[in-house]
């Protein structure tokens, strides 16, 4: 049981002091150019809630938000049945663990430019590894360059590359957790193995799946670097995702006033999926 | 069990594909990489690599990542240790929300802080340094740190921090000397991941730096567009990033997915 200590506070005060210099600081600035417009110089004009009715009847926006909310369901879908399942056919034990585990991570250590430049060699047509197997021995016409959906699939392969394997290990985590005891009962029940993971992993995973689709949801909405160094938004502006049109209408057009109100909006519905997903999560919590 | 390892093999051998032809490419000249395809170097060359150790725009890009890299995993590490503890051992007004708040930096996009970051940093005079990345940075690492230290610290039993004070011990000197060596795994993986995500991060690298603190990753996408397609140099400035992530991922391998679930598996 904890103690109430209001002391405890100065525990926390580095925390504190650090996280508000970069969170409130820049959030008070975004909410300041939200309702101005500016024409450079400093020069600053009120222009109250302009910016967000603009934005929310701008059909780029919603072309961009709604192409976000696709790949991310997308990533979702992918990611987290296939992880489970790569998770349940790891070895539990022996020398194989430790090589696996780190060969999985390690997409995940790279940086996120050289990521994006990896897989764009590896599906250059005629000399990248993918793009040559693809056109030359499969014969299938592939070049993201040019073709919507090619660049769709590029970017959604490379994204299970890279993080798929988060949920593997997460999910490895919850199933070696499963006393060994568990499955010798199940075996003793004539159990199948679809009710073997129905019933005893599936469960066992739950808190940690929350986890990971909590991280994928985070993480995947608020993509930039990958797709944007892979496909650079194109072909034309097909895999224009949320954050590359903010960059691009923030520091390319340096049109501050639109870009604020969008990273407000943007900051929102991040905060209220998690937030969503947070509820569900300690709701759980409370149960068990 | 046959079926098995194949799904993980066949997943291996997914991961490394990519890796294998960046590699195989970073050994290669450039004309043979735009003359056509060969599975193996076909003239194996080390120039690539050459270039980079030799050229000090290279390979300062790679000792500039490593000092914010550092910097920004001991700040880290030392501001959220004790905020963790407060977290895992007291209750105090208005707790619970100041954890979820530490918990929306974790998901605020970094594109929204691109701007206000640069403006903030170039008004308090920090714009270029290796300081300003590191605190960049805190901004997501402080927060997965207490989370992460604080799933770690939930697995002591109260009992050692009061026999420590019933034994005489100071607060401090048995933070210090008892406390922090319990938990030293947790310590571990908290610092691995904020030496990850700091690793890994561009756009606000990219944004608060121009030539003194510019990091590998900015060095690479700007020497890439202006010297055209220069592949071999690219792939071999790639292959190097990977190293030191690699390395570190060694020594933490078995906890890597507690630290991913913050703790809580």
């Amino acid at each position: 049981m904890k103690t109430e200590n209001q002391k405890a506070w100065f525990f926390v005060l580095p925390v504190l002091i650090l996280v508000a210099f970069n969170a409130l600081i820049p959030m008070m600035t975004v909410v300041n150019y939200s309702v101005q417009e500016t024409f450079g110089d400093n020069l600053f004009f009120w222009e109250g809630l302009t910016w967000f009715e603009n934005l929310l009847r701008s059909e780029r926006f919603h072309a961009a938000l709604g192409r976000q909310f696709l790949f991310t369901f997308l990533i979702l879908i992918i990611e987290v049945p296939l992880g489970i399942a790569i998770a349940m056919s790891m070895p539990r034990k022996g020398i194989w663990v430790p090589f696996c585990l780190v060969i999985m991570a390690l997409p995940m250590l790279i940086p996120w430019n050289v990521v994006g430049a990896m897989w764009n060699i590896f599906t250059l047509p005629d000399i990248g590894l993918m793009g040559y197997f693809l056109n030359h021995v499969l014969g299938i016409s592939y070049d993201m360059t040019q073709n919507v959906f090619a660049a769709w699939v590029t970017i959604i392969i490379m994204d299970v590359w890279h993080w798929t394997s988060l949920v593997v290990l997460l999910s490895y985590a919850g199933l070696v957790s499963i006393p060994e005891a568990y499955y010798q009962a199940a075996k003793i029940d004539g159990a199948s193995n679809f009710a073997v993971f129905r019933f005893i992993q599936l469960p066992k995973m739950k808190n940690v799946l929350t986890i990971a689709i909590l991280l994928r949801f985070i993480d995947s909405f608020n993509i930039y670097t990958e797709p944007f160094v892979l496909t650079g938004g194109g072909p034309g502006n097909s895999t224009t995702l949320l954050s590359i049109d903010l960059v691009k209408i923030a520091l390319g057009q340096f049109d501050l006033g639109p870009a604020a109100a969008m990273s407000l909006i943007y900051f929102a519905i991040t905060l209220l999926v998690s937030w969503l997903f947070y509820t569900l999560m300690t709701k759980d919590d409370v149960r068990s | 069990m046959q079926k098995r390892s194949i799904v993980t093999i066949t997943y291996i051998v997914f991961l490394l594909l990519p890796i294998y032809w960046l590699v195989a490419m970073s050994f290669k000249p450039t004309n043979e990489i735009l003359g056509g395809f060969s599975l193996f170097p076909q003239t194996f060359t080390l120039a690539n690599y050459k270039v980079i150790f030799t050229d000090p725009t290279w390979y300062w890009g790679y000792i500039n990542s490593i000092i914010y890299v550092t910097l920004n995993t001991l700040i880290s590490v030392a501001v959220a240790l004790p905020a963790a503890y407060a977290f895992s051992r007291y209750r105090f007004l208005g707790d619970k929300q100041l954890f979820f708040w530490l918990l929306t930096n974790r998901m605020a996009p970094a594109a929204v802080f691109a701007l206000p970051f640069f403006q903030l940093y170039s008004a308090v005079g920090l714009f270029d340094t290796h300081l300003a990345v590191a605190l960049a940075h805190t901004l997501f690492n402080v927060p997965l740190a207490v989370w992460i230290l604080e799933g770690f610290m939930g697995g002591v039993p109260k009992e050692l921090d009061e026999t420590a004070y019933v034994d005489g011990y100071s607060f401090p000197r048995f933070f210090v000397t008892i406390f922090v060596p319990t938990i030293k795994a947790g310590v571990g993986v908290a610092a691995f991941f904020c030496f990850m995500f700091s690793w890994v991060e561009l756009l606000l690298g990219k944004t608060l730096t121009s030539v003194a603190a510019k990091p590998i990753a900015a060095t690479m996408t700007k020497t890439a567009s202006s010297a055209g397609y220069e592949l071999g140099l690219l792939a071999a400035a790639g292959t190097l990033t990977i190293i030191p992530g690699a390395i570190v991922i060694y020594f933490v391998r078995n906890y890597i997915a507690k630290g991913f679930a913050m703790g809580r598996v």
